[in-house]
């Protein structure tokens, strides 16, 4: 049972090596070899997203994906979000508009909505709210999500226009 | 800005009624909020359980020597084991009936038999398969009316905790599976219904439903022999305390309840749940234990109680409800948790919020063989108002009477007597109902979609509901040397918000940022009483206690300044406060308060009691649907809910609290349900029970309230946590009626029910799957 493989797992830019059975769960791995807490479990069987995190470029159900298969890719979590002190747009927006409760559900929301919002800054709500819907929350009601997503958007969008002018 | 003495600029309501950003947003969105289910602690072990497959029947035997064998398993556990370390086993809110491992007998499926401990939870998980058991079956009962009269009983007698004195007779109860009736008596409902022009009588059923809350259970122990510590995912933990040191003996000091934040509650994490577990686990292991539901577990903890409601009401001639009589049935599951309560304090208010002058009402807390029933977001409110606006529409019909018309005739205005006798103060029951139909547009033509098979309707609900009462919060305002205010409470901040309301209020006394105000982590050494975060108690009962503190705070200081020879009105800066009195940066200033409602008891057999509770928590719902009539689906269009909240401390955390108890009732209603099978839940995962999703969301989903200031409420203010969820059943299935004129008496409303209904209604029922 407890074969355990070697791996280096890069989060947030940062090599963590680690040694683990191979059927743990990328999520397992991220939140008890490298000690990254932010990134949460609910239902361990793909439904909920509490867990996403974007690994190689896509945002993934990290409960889903043992942690051998993210080897090699750059993993992101919650807790790269920030750069030193200064705030994610995204991570000041769902603050500003009250876009979480008990906040379980957050660090997946905010990588679900950075991975959608970097790959398409231009997205339309329609199409926004259908990717935000892979994920749930018991507590809000999503409309301060979907209010605080499309903020950030705009944000994001004047930042690029101004770094491009 | 330097904390000063007394601010020219000192603005009243500068800080109650400003939506603050939570304060603990920032920790939320970086990943790092503490949440029990992500905590470890050096040493820590863990364990899982292996439950029963059967509803009910005496356990034979229990086989654990193939796990035990398992590398890397510490201990497996059963109560025999348990009772080696707690003698008495048995644990619950109301009645000590709940083993912490099941004793001789299981009362329903998933019941926990075993544990075992382990180094790895993914060990113990695996364990745990290895475990078997034999049982005697025994014949169960699953239904709340049938556990009335049926000859199963789910437990030999019955065990009342001793803290209630209303439960004292049933001790030692035999062959019976009511842990509580509750009757209200008022006029002569006989008479007056036997006289009545019109009457009419339904009976309505609500679901099995659960919380769900995305942190689940979770439970650290770390016992030592001097004293234990708990870290805990817990909304009571002054209870958690209390009921722990009464398993074990000690005083109260010894044990101490750790609560960071929570993944939220609902009522799910309510009194005590893993935490006798773990104690018993943590006392055998003598290492830190950790139990961690996962979200399949949740099916088999607490869940809301399913009900089966019969209401009859005479109507006179013009349309006024002349009696009332409701027979609640509420089914507890096999261990009452808090259901007695829920019973009793929903029980008083289910003839509804109307002006009856008699009234009848049986209220019955039963044991069934299912995962107990407890809170759930409203305390049993909402499967009465399912009921009672439910019927409330159905007589307007049949009377030919308008629904706002009629509801109108009979409102409890202010100023009336509630049936419990109370006269209603801050009851603005028709300003709710009228910012409802506003937003409705109700007067307005309302467009019914011609003749194809989209049929759409409207419809809208009131309803109210009594605090629990009386409880107990207590409050301390700490201001440091350098003038920083400390609040330590012990609400559970769940969500909700109430840290960020609290310290609001902590600012508006002291006349400082609210931001600059620091909320402790909830700690029983540390933070004084509080008898839970539940019912939407705590803005107003806390919120009292935390004015209190701060005043009392404001007030030293002040006696403070006079001591060191400061002028009258003087706006030294705190910090220059303490130096002059103490020649350093040294020394506190400790306000305290405490706040206990005044509080009348129901009188036994009639419940009538001139004070049953210090506040009204008053809402509506309207919405707007399109019912497919060839499939029975139901697109809701319009969905809006208003409650009176006395005063917004925090607006934005205000609209929240409604949108979010609003979409989850909405869930409830339309799809949510366990499904149960010979006692088994055969849908115990996310995958299979859905809850609401974005795509749920009705076109327009609106989130309102009026501000009817409290008179006796901290700021005006009173809580708002469950207000929402009451009318959002009633007003959808109001609004299917008004659709295509079928009536649905039981949750939920999904497509199947509904096109059975329409089937029915054409002379062409479907068969039974
Ligand atoms: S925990 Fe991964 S989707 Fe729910
Ligand atoms: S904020 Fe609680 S689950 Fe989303």
């Amino acid at each position: 049972m407890s074969n355990k493989i070697d791996l280096t797992l890069n989060i947030n830019g940062q090599d963590h090596a680690v040694s683990v059975e191979p059927r743990k769960t990328l999520v397992d791995a991220i939140r008890e070899d490298c000690a990254l807490t932010g990134t949460h479990i609910g239902c361990e069987h793909g439904v909920c997203g509490a867990c996403t995190v974007i690994v190689g470029g896509e945002a993934v159900r990290s409960c889903l994906m043992f942690a051998v298969q993210a080897q090699g890719k750059p993993i992101r979590t919650v807790e790269g979000l920030a750069s030193g002190k200064t705030l994610h747009p995204l991570q000041r927006s769902f603050m500003a508009h009250h876009g979480l409760q008990c906040g379980f559900c957050t660090p997946g929301f905010l990588m679900l909505a950075v991975n959608t919002l970097e790959k398409n800054p231009a997205i339309g709500d329609e199409e926004l709210l259908d990717v935000l819907s892979s994920n749930l929350c018991r507590c809000t009601g999503y409309q301060n999500i979907i209010l605080a997503v499309k903020a950030a958007r705009e944000d994001m969008r004047t930042k690029e226009e101004a770094v491009a002018g | 800005m330097a904390a000063t003495l007394n601010p020219s600029d000192a603005k009243v309501g500068s800080q109650v009624g400003r939506s603050v950003p939570r304060l603990e947003g920032r920790d939320k969105v970086t990943g790092r909020a503490e949440y029990t289910h992500v905590m470890r602690l050096p040493g820590m072990v863990y364990a899982k359980l292996f439950r029963s497959t059967v509803a009910h029947g005496k356990i034979k035997s229990i086989d654990t020597s193939a796990a035990k064998k398992v590398p890397g398993v510490l201990h497996v556990v059963t109560v025999d084991d348990v009772m080696k370390v707690l003698k008495s086993p048995y644990y619950g809110p109301a009645f000590h009936d709940q083993p912490i491992l099941a004793h001789e007998k299981v009362r329903f499926v998933g019941e926990p038999v075993a544990a075992v401990i382990a180094t790895d939870p993914h060990i113990a998980e695996q364990a745990v398969q290895l475990i078997t058991a034999e049982y005697e079956e025994m014949p169960a009962v699953f239904d709340e009316v049938e556990a009335l009269t049926s000859d199963v009983f789910v437990h030999e007698q019955l065990k009342p905790a001793h803290t209630f004195a209303d439960l004292k007779h049933l001790k030692d109860a035999k062959n019976t599976n009511v842990a509580l009736s509750y009757n209200l008596r008022r006029g002569d409902f006989d008479k007056a219904f036997a006289a009545a022009e019109h009457q009419f009588e339904h009976e309505f059923k609500t679901q099995k439903v659960l919380h769900l809350s995305f942190e689940p259970f979770a439970c650290i122990c770390d016992f030592k022999d001097t004293h234990v510590t708990f870290y805990d995912s817990s909304q009571g933990p002054s209870f958690v305390r209390t009921e722990i040191a009464r398993l074990l003996g000690w005083p109260e000091n010894k044990v101490r309840i750790k609560v960071p934040y929570l993944g939220s509650g609902y009522g799910s994490k309510l009194y005590i749940k893993l935490e006798a577990l773990a104690l018993a686990l943590a006392m055998i292991a003598r290492k830190p234990v950790k139990v961690a539901h996962t979200f399949e577990e949740m099916f088999y903890q607490i869940t809301r109680h399913p009900s089966t409601f019969r209401i009859k009401s005479g109507v006179d001639k013009n349309g006024k409800i002349v009696a009332r009589k409701c027979e609640v049935y509420w089914n507890g599951g096999a261990y009452a948790d808090i259901g007695p309560r829920v019973t009793q304090k929903s029980g008083l208010t289910a003839a509804g919020p109307y002006d009856i002058d008699n009234v009848w009402i049986d209220s019955h807390a039963l044991y069934t063989n299912v995962t107990p029933s407890g809170a759930l977001r409203g305390f049993g409110v909402p499967q009465l108002v399912w009921a009672y606006e439910g019927h409330t529409d159905m007589m307007a019909r049949a009377l030919k009477m308008d629904p706002v018309e009629f509801r109108r005739k009979n409102l409890a205005i202010e100023g009336r007597a509630h049936a419990t006798g109370q006269i209603l103060q801050d009851h603005p029951i028709e300003k709710v109902m009228d910012k409802v139909l506003e937003r409705m547009e109700w007067s307005k033509p309302f467009d019914r979609g011609g003749n194809s098979h989209i049929k759409r309707g409207r419809g809208f609900a009131i309803a109210n509901k009594a605090v629990i009462s009386p409880t107990t919060s207590v409050a301390i305002v700490n201001v440091s040397a350098d003038g920083s205010a400390t609040l330590y409470c012990g609400t559970v901040d769940m969500g909700q918000g109430s840290d960020t309301a609290m310290a609001q209020m902590v600012a508006e006394v002291l006349n400082i940022p609210t931001e600059d105000v620091r909320v402790t982590p909830r700690d029983t050494d540390v933070t004084p009483y509080d008898m839970g975060t539940l019912g939407s108690r705590s803005l107003f009962h806390m919120g009292h206690a935390v004015r209190r503190a701060a005043e009392d705070a404001r007030d030293k200081l002040k006696a403070l300044a006079k001591e060191v020879g400061e002028p009258e009105g003087s706006n030294i800066p705190i910090a220059e406060l303490f130096q002059k009195r103490y020649g350093m940066q040294a020394g506190n200033v400790i306000g305290s308060g405490i706040y206990k409602p005044d509080y009348t008891s129901p009188a036994p057999g009639t419940g009538q009691s001139p004070n049953v509770t210090p506040f009204w928590m008053l809402a509506g719902s309207g919405a707007e649907v399109e019912v497919d009539t060839e499939t029975g689906h139901v697109k809701i269009t319009k969905l809006i809910t208003v409650v009176d909240c006395g005063k917004a401390i925090n607006p934005k955390s205000v609209e929240t609290q409604i949108s979010g108890a609003a979409l989850m009732h909405l869930g409830f209603t339309m799809f949510e349900k366990m499904h149960i099978d010979g006692g088994q839940v055969t849908n115990a995962s996310l995958a299979d029970y859905k809850i609401p999703g974005f795509h749920d969301l009705p076109t327009k989903l609106e989130s309102l309230y009026v501000e009817h200031d409290q008179s006796n409420g901290p700021f005006g203010a009173k809580g708002v946590g469950e207000v929402a969820t009451f009318c959002v059943g009633p007003a959808l299935a109001n609004a299917i009626d008004d659709a295509c004129g079928v009536r649905i008496m039981e949750m939920p409303l999904n497509a199947e029910t509904v096109y059975r209904a329409l089937r029915a209604k054409m002379g062409k029922p479907l068969e039974d799957a």
